[in-house]
């Protein structure tokens, strides 16, 4: 099956875009599914596509073959594998898509855990043939700690089975069970061929026991939207203006800059300031294309208040209604992405959203064992890709919400403060109890 | 300003991207000592330059412009450039490759020869010489495969290399700027924009661009499926077809090295239609150097390029 004949799909203007982070095994096809995705969809510039059979032609892979359209840096050629998540952008009319694609490889759950940070959607590849692996089960899980809204399975190279329901249906069964155990969203599980194209953009005409949707048709529907959240505005910075420049409508102007991370704002609300729920009320509101009298996320907003409280990078404009958490001391669940091991002795930053503060962590509750995905008690450290939950404590407390009710403000890095690299990435899990 | 407008909580991807890209400029700025801003005249920057406007709106730009000049740009963008930063009232700073080969930083294979991998030298200079620590670049994740991977802020040691190896991870939007003395950090505000979303914002902003950017007339020669422009450093070959078409440029880079296509596009509208009809990417179209070699994008990252 060749690319469908039709015109190059266009997109409509004001259309919404979906994250999607694609995630398998090694060989069970995710190049060659994206690759036709992109191919199907009319995504791959001329150019590119000449490019494409001169390499396959050289490499003796044929007339086209669609994996190396995603292969990598030569760093990764000389080692025969995919190390880093890229990103890629394809549109169709329906909506605007940002792939991030994560390397197979078994050591980089690190990048797997990147790429589905941002996701709205998680497509994960089973080999037919090979069923699920612990990869598999791996990935489910990250996603699940993660809190990535949808997942889709595709069950790949159903062409080696001459599209055979049962193989199909034993496997989607399989998946089901391991999606409800590791507490991920149910899973929409897809019968296809990467490599002839069959349930990827086109309907195939080999499944016809399968009534669901193609995968495109799967992503072009499936709801990015986030939850109702209460307000919630990270400060990043305070721009003020004085002096002679500041004159009129600017004098004496101080805004509070910052990415809405949830729900809304409108001149005139209440809004407390966190840690420490002083209140003010809005005075202006500044979007990008100038003074607005709402805005939501997530919106770049400059915002103005009518009393001068004392707020500074790293402070948390909020919801009085609905405030967040506040606490030094937190439980969270971590990974650990540094090839350094987790030493207690090295001093650590937590980065969450606009402030970093000094933080220890105080206790390992629990590994997670990769193998088995079952609880291993206090291990003494964290080693590259590790995952387990940790209470830490902060030099000064912090305001949050818990990472499964918003992805922004219950996120954080930790950040080794001797060699500025970024060791791990946490999901605030609850506020741990006091003294 | 204008009468308040009311805005719906929903918004589009073109506001999601000019959100996301304006949330960077403000981390790169609250967390780096000083920032420079790279500014060439091309929409690229163009664009990154207005989005900053937005980003410290109405305070004034903390950030300087940075022009590191190969002596092989074009007039149009050299005036444009000039033209743009007195208007939005940053210091514009500008480093000639010319200089970095008059002191004996940069030895060129011959006078005419591509200065794009050149400016990596003469920027390194610039970056220690005026003590910058963070850079914002105009670079798109679509533009190439090297670039699909590289970070929204981009690490570089004291050479101002690029190891994509030692890359710090991005997970959410927690972006990790803290730097030892003399390294410095190269961000890409716009890595997640496409060109036709570049085009959209250009429309939609009624942001001025040089000229080179619409439909003119051009003496070129075709070579393969490029138009190479006849200028004097790429002067006709012997047997050459001089043709004079109505050409205009998607990318101005160095005059050596950059193609125009074939174009009677005379404004960003008509530009969208015929960039959502051709199926030929920016690079492949334009740039002289990259169809030989798939990798001289990393290999020059390596070196200190953008
Ligand atoms: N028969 C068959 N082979 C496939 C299919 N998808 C991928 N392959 C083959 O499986 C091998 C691994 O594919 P690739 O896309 O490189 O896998 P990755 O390592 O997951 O990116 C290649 O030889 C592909 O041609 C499919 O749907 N059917």
């Amino acid at each position: 099956m060749g690319a469908p004949d039709r015109n190059p799909v266009r997109p409509a203007a004001g259309t919404d875009v979906l994250r999607f982070v694609t995630a398998g095994s090694v060989d069970d096809g995710k190049s060659t599914l994206i690759g036709r995705l992109l191919f199907d969809t009319q995504s791959i510039p001329s150019d590119q596509l000449v490019a494409l059979k001169d390499a396959s032609r050289r490499r003796g892979r044929g007339e086209l073959d669609l994996a190396l359209l995603t292969d990598g840096l030569e760093a990764e050629r000389e080692q025969g594998i995919t190390i880093d998540v890229a990103y890629r952008y394809f549109s169709t009319t329906k909506r605007h898509f940002v792939i991030a694609d994560t390397p197979g490889h078994e050591q980089y759950t690190r990048n797997m855990v990147t790429g589905a940070s941002n996701a709205d959607c998680a497509v994960l590849l089973v080999d037919a043939r090979r069923g699920i692996l612990r990869q598999t089960r791996r990935h489910a899980f990250v996603c699940a700690l993660l809190a990535v809204p949808h997942l889709v399975i595709a069950v790949n190279k159903m062409d080696l089975f001459e599209f055979d329901e049962k193989v199909f249906r034993t496997i989607e069964k399989d998946l089901r069970h391991l999606a409800l155990e590791l507490g991920a969203p149910d899973p929409i599980v897809i019968p296809v061929s990467s490599l002839l194209g069959d349930n990827i953009v086109t309907r195939s005409a080999q499944t016809p026991w399968y009534q669901g949707q193609t995968l495109l048709e799967v992503l072009e529907t499936v709801d990015p939207a986030r939850l109702d959240y209460a307000f919630r505005l990270p400060v990043q910075r305070v721009a003020r203006q004085t002096g002679t420049l500041a004159i009129g409508r600017w004098h004496d102007f101080r805004g509070y800059q910052g990415q809405i991370a949830a729900g809304s704002v409108a001149v005139g609300d209440e809004v407390g300031v966190y840690p420490g729920g002083r209140r003010s009320t809005v005075k202006a509101v500044y979007a990008p294309g100038g003074e607005v009298s709402r805005a939501g996320a997530p919106s770049s907003i400059t915002l103005e208040l009518e009393t001068q409280i004392d707020i500074s990078r790293g402070s948390l404009i909020g919801s009085i209604e609905t405030p967040p958490q506040e606490s030094d001391a937190i439980i969270a669940d971590l990974c650990w992405f540094s090839e350094r091991a987790y030493d207690p002795r090295r001093r650590l930053l937590i980065k969450h959203m606009t402030r970093t503060e000094r933080v220890v962590i105080e206790e390992i509750e629990y590994g997670i064992d990769i193998e088995t995905l079952s609880k291993v008690a206090a291990p003494e450290s964290f080693s590259q890709n590790d995952l387990g939950r940790v209470q830490l404590r902060a030099a000064k407390p912090l305001a949050f919400d818990l990472y499964r009710e918003n992805r922004t403000t219950g996120a954080f890095i930790l950040i080794d403060e001797a060699s500025n690299e970024t060791v791990a990435a946490g999901m605030i899990f609850s506020s741990a109890l006091q003294g | 300003m204008s009468a308040i407008t009311d805005k719906p909580t929903r918004i589009n991807q073109l506001d999601a991207l000019e959100s996301e890209s304006i949330f960077i400029i403000r981390e790169v700025v609250a967390e780096c000592k000083k920032v420079a801003l790279l500014f060439s005249g091309g929409k690229d920057s163009a664009v990154l330059l207005k989005l900053a406007e937005k980003a410290f709106y109405p305070t004034p730009l903390p950030l300087t412009l940075l022009h590191i000049d190969t002596g092989h740009n074009y007039p149009e963008a050299l005036s444009f450039r000039d033209k743009r930063a007195a208007e939005c009232g940053a210091e514009l700073v500008v480093r000639s490759v010319e200089d970095s080969i008059a002191q004996g930083r940069v030895q060129l294979a011959s006078e005419d020869a591509s200065r794009n991998a050149a400016q990596s030298v003469t920027l390194v200079d610039a970056i220690s010489e005026l003590g910058f620590d963070a850079l914002l670049g105009g670079a798109r994740r679509d533009e190439e495969k090297a670039r699909a991977k590289e970070r929204v802020f981009s690490h570089r040691d004291a050479f101002g290399s690029w190891n994509p190896k030692a890359q710090r991870p991005e997970p959410w939007t927690l972006y990790n700027a803290r730097l030892k003395p003399n390294e410095n950090v190269r961000v890409f505000p716009i890595s997640n924009w496409t060109e036709i979303d570049i085009w959209h914002y250009i429309a939609r902003e009624n942001l001025e661009l040089p000229p080179l950017y619409y439909t003119h007339k051009r003496e070129v020669v075709r070579r393969g499926h490029q138009l190479w422009p006849v200028t004097h450093l790429t002067p006709p070959r012997p047997g050459d077809r001089i043709e004079t078409l109505s050409v205009r440029y998607r990318t101005v880079g160095d005059m050596s090295c950059t193609c125009p296509v074939e174009s009677i596009a005379d404004n960003p509208e008509a530009i969208i239609a015929e960039t959502l009809a051709t199926s030929i990417s920016e690079r492949g179209a334009t740039r002289m150097d990259d169809a030989t070699d798939e990798a001289s994008m990393e290999l020059r990252k390596r070196e200190g390029y953008f």
